[in-house]
């Protein structure tokens, strides 16, 4: 009996000396702020910041390898709280949101042929140029949708990608996915925007599409300081944020109706597939709440 | 009596598809007449686009060399017919895209270049054929359009021995190859002579698949005495293929990510052999080819001898216009074949045939999930895992794509014929590789 307590003693106490020194020799620092940059983070892992995951993203902004304003997913407060961990001072940067610069869907575009094959932009636009006439609108055929990890994009019934603005956190994958270049990140504040991205000439542009803009420039004669005109394509000049407003006034004359004011109820709703759902994904827990468990 | 084969591939013996061919195998060569207007495309070849050379307004000969070769995998490009250069500008090509071309109004008169002379006998080297070849513009006449003089410039490194001539034509509906060999067999012949000169090499072997009884006798006929041996091949899509036709013909396997070259072997097309030919014996330029006009929506289909450059409504025309409503346009083979969006592309080197079909004549299916059967690695001549590939393709991993041999398929579209689950195999192979290049160009 005696010797069974004693042995085992023994036992605990060189193991409990081992352990001691061991967690003293091969303790890895961590540094506190990456936790606490890592818990702020959306934890969506979109990779809009250029950085496999959200921790690892942390862990660059710690190292001090990683500018600070790179989570556009998490909008201004996450660059602010970022900024407080990091002692750092805030750069103020607008938001920006994914935009879709056309309209040319079914109703609308004329096709080149009938698409049978992958269901997947890029693959179709190797074939011919893509099944539209126009060279540069979207192809409805969703590799947008396919790599939101926000769920903000959505196909219509006549295939066209929309944006939701709720939604859209303005992480650029859907930009760098598009074969087309037909999404394109505009400032969030800016409701009104040119759809079309077509750079062909005006009377190019009308055999193929009923709403292309055909760069005649009335937009920019009605309204100089809102409009740019760029190689037979009119867009706004989002430079100047309150500039920007006075483009509405431009709205009514475009011939090719390509001005659209997306707080007038754009697209038709009725035309848009209910969004799916965002999936659930487990909440980040912090050292903080750990101990309180 | 067994024939050469290799494992894979889809045998078309007892096929609805074998059919396909006697429409046309049967019927005679017909010259399709001159159109007015020849659209004669500047990247009919793989490799660089020609450079032209001539301008609006000028006149121009038959034979004419109208583009200089682009670099040293290009070739020169000649006018098909004599007559004025009306327009140099991009125009539609069967690839669905406007390219530069160069638009020559025919005069009618259809001369002759006086310079184009026979090259001599006795001037014969494998510099000045390979020379002569190059200048004639010829490229391999089997479809994939690869210009020949490069074929006969192997490396130091790797000497060729052996020559193998492929006369399979697998493809159905295909017969243009099966005519040359029945009309024109004593050019083919003299045109591997030629070929095996420029190469030096000593073994010839012709393939040709077991449904051409009467090709095969004729070529038996007019080889005695030369050293070439005719062989003949089972009747399997795609026995045509380079990589194939060397594992038929000589129990070898072309190495991954290598060509036939590294084995030491070469192989030529009939066509191409035939084109050697005049080229050498005339000095004519590569300006005409046999096309197949066939398929269920031809009124009448036949094999026609065409210029360079005619558009495909005039082969249409030719044939009596379409039976019925048209709901599909191939050029080419119905399994390697492009698609077309109209009949106003021009016919190019690559044209070995002009199919047409109505709405009925192709079953359409939506595309299912994989359900493992294994179809398509049983049946990929070059025993790729074509499921495997598709799924990272889609996933967008191209490094694992790459790692099973992707760059190797040659998108011969057995996989895709036989997948039950209706799966576009070829498309996302294709898809995958066109992102390998893609990465590749960027670092």
């Amino acid at each position: 009996m005696l010797t069974a307590v004693l042995g085992l003693g023994q036992i605990g106490l060189v193991a409990a000396i081992a352990l001691g020194w061991a967690a003293k020799k091969f303790a890895v620092d961590v540094d506190e702020r990456e936790t606490k940059i890592r818990a702020i983070l959306p934890g969506a892992n979109c990779g809009g910041c250029g950085f496999p995951s959200c921790s690892s993203y942390a862990s660059a902004v710690s190292a001090g390898t990683a500018p600070i304003n790179l989570c556009r997913s998490g909008g201004s407060a996450v660059v602010e709280n970022i900024a407080h961990i990091m002692r750092m001072k805030v750069e103020t940067s607008t938001a920006q949101i994914a935009v879709v610069l056309c309209q040319g869907d079914d109703r609308k575009a004329t096709l080149k042929y009938h698409y049978l094959g992958l269901h997947d932009c890029n693959a179709a636009n190797q074939i011919a140029g893509g099944p539209k006439l126009c060279p540069s609108g979207c192809l409805g055929l969703g590799s947008c949708v396919a790599v939101c990890a926000f769920s903000a994009i959505a196909i219509t019934a006549h295939g066209l990608a929309v944006v939701n603005r709720e939604r859209c956190t303005g992480c650029g994958k859907c930009v760098a996915i598009c074969p087309r270049h037909v999404i394109r990140l505009a400032p969030a504040t800016a409701t009104i925007h040119v759809l079309c991205n077509s750079h062909d000439k005006g009377g190019v542009v009308r055999t193929y599409c009923k709403v292309g803009c055909i760069g005649c420039g009335l937009c920019r004669k009605a309204v100089p300081s809102a409009y740019v005109l760029d190689r037979f394509l009119a867009h706004i000049d989002y430079s100047h944020a309150a500039l920007a407003v006075l483009a509405a006034d431009a709205i009514a004359i475009c011939p090719n109706q390509c001005i659209v004011d997306f707080t007038k109820n754009y697209p038709d709703d009725r035309l848009l597939h209910p969004l799916p759902a965002i999936p659930d994904r487990p909440a980040l827990v912090t050292d903080d709440e750990k101990a309180q468990r | 009596m067994t024939y050469k084969s290799f494992t894979g591939g889809i045998p078309l013996v007892d096929s609805k598809l074998v059919d396909s061919k006697l429409a046309t195998r049967g019927a005679a060569v017909e010259p399709c007449p001159i159109p007015d207007q020849l659209i004669i495309p500047m990247s009919q070849h793989i490799g660089v686009p020609a450079q032209p050379i001539v301008t609006v307004g000028d006149l121009v000969l038959k034979g004419q060399t109208i583009a200089q070769a682009g670099a040293f995998i290009s070739v020169p490009i000649h006018a098909t017919t004599s007559g004025r250069v009306i327009a140099v500008e991009p125009r539609l090509h069967s690839l669905g895209k406007d390219l530069l071309a160069v638009v020559i109004e025919a005069d009618g008169e259809d001369r002759w270049d006086p310079d184009l002379t026979e090259l001599k006998s006795a001037q014969w080297t494998p510099d000045t054929l390979r020379q002569r070849i190059r200048e004639a513009g010829i490229v391999g006449m089997g479809g994939a359009c690869f210009p020949t003089h490069v074929k006969l410039a192997p490396a130091d490194n790797k000497p060729i021995e052996t020559l193998l001539i492929n006369g399979s034509e697998c493809e159905p509906f295909l017969t243009a190859d099966h005519r040359l060999m029945l009309e024109q067999a004593e050019k083919v012949v003299d045109g591997i002579d030629i070929l095996r000169q420029a190469l030096a090499v000593k073994q010839v072997i012709v393939g040709i698949e077991a449904n051409k009884k009467d090709a095969i006798a004729r070529m038996k006929q007019l080889v005695v005495g030369r050293d070439i041996a005719v062989k003949i091949l089972a009747v399997k899509y795609p026995q045509g293929a380079e990589q194939v036709l060397v594992d038929a013909l000589l129990e070898r396997q072309v190495p991954s990510g290598g060509l036939p070259m590294d084995l030491g072997v070469v192989i030529h097309n009939v066509a191409t052999a035939a084109a050697v030919s005049d080229a050498v014996r005339f000095g004519h330029p590569l300006i005409e080819r046999v096309v197949t006009v066939s398929g269920p929506g031809i009124t009448t289909a036949k094999n026609l001898l065409v210029r360079i450059g005619t558009p495909m409504q005039k082969l249409v025309d030719f044939c009596d216009g379409p039976r019925g409503e048209i709901s599909k346009i191939i050029m080419g083979g119905v399994m390697t074949g492009q698609s077309q969006i109209s009949l106003e592309a021009p016919v190019i080197y690559g044209t070995l045939a002009l199919l047409l079909f109505g709405a009925n004549d192709l079953p359409q299916q939506d595309a299912g999930p994989c359900i493992r059967c294994g179809r398509c690695v049983a049946v990929c001549p070059l025993h790729l895992l074509p499921a495997t590939i598709a799924d990272y393709a889609m996933l967008g991993r191209f490094d694992m794509a790459q790692a099973y041999h992707v760059m190797d398929c040659m998108e011969c579209g057995c996989c895709t014929y036989l997948c039950p689950a209706f799966r576009p195999l070829v498309q996302t192979l294709r898809y995958a590789k066109a992102g390998i290049l893609a990465q590749q160009g960027r670092s």
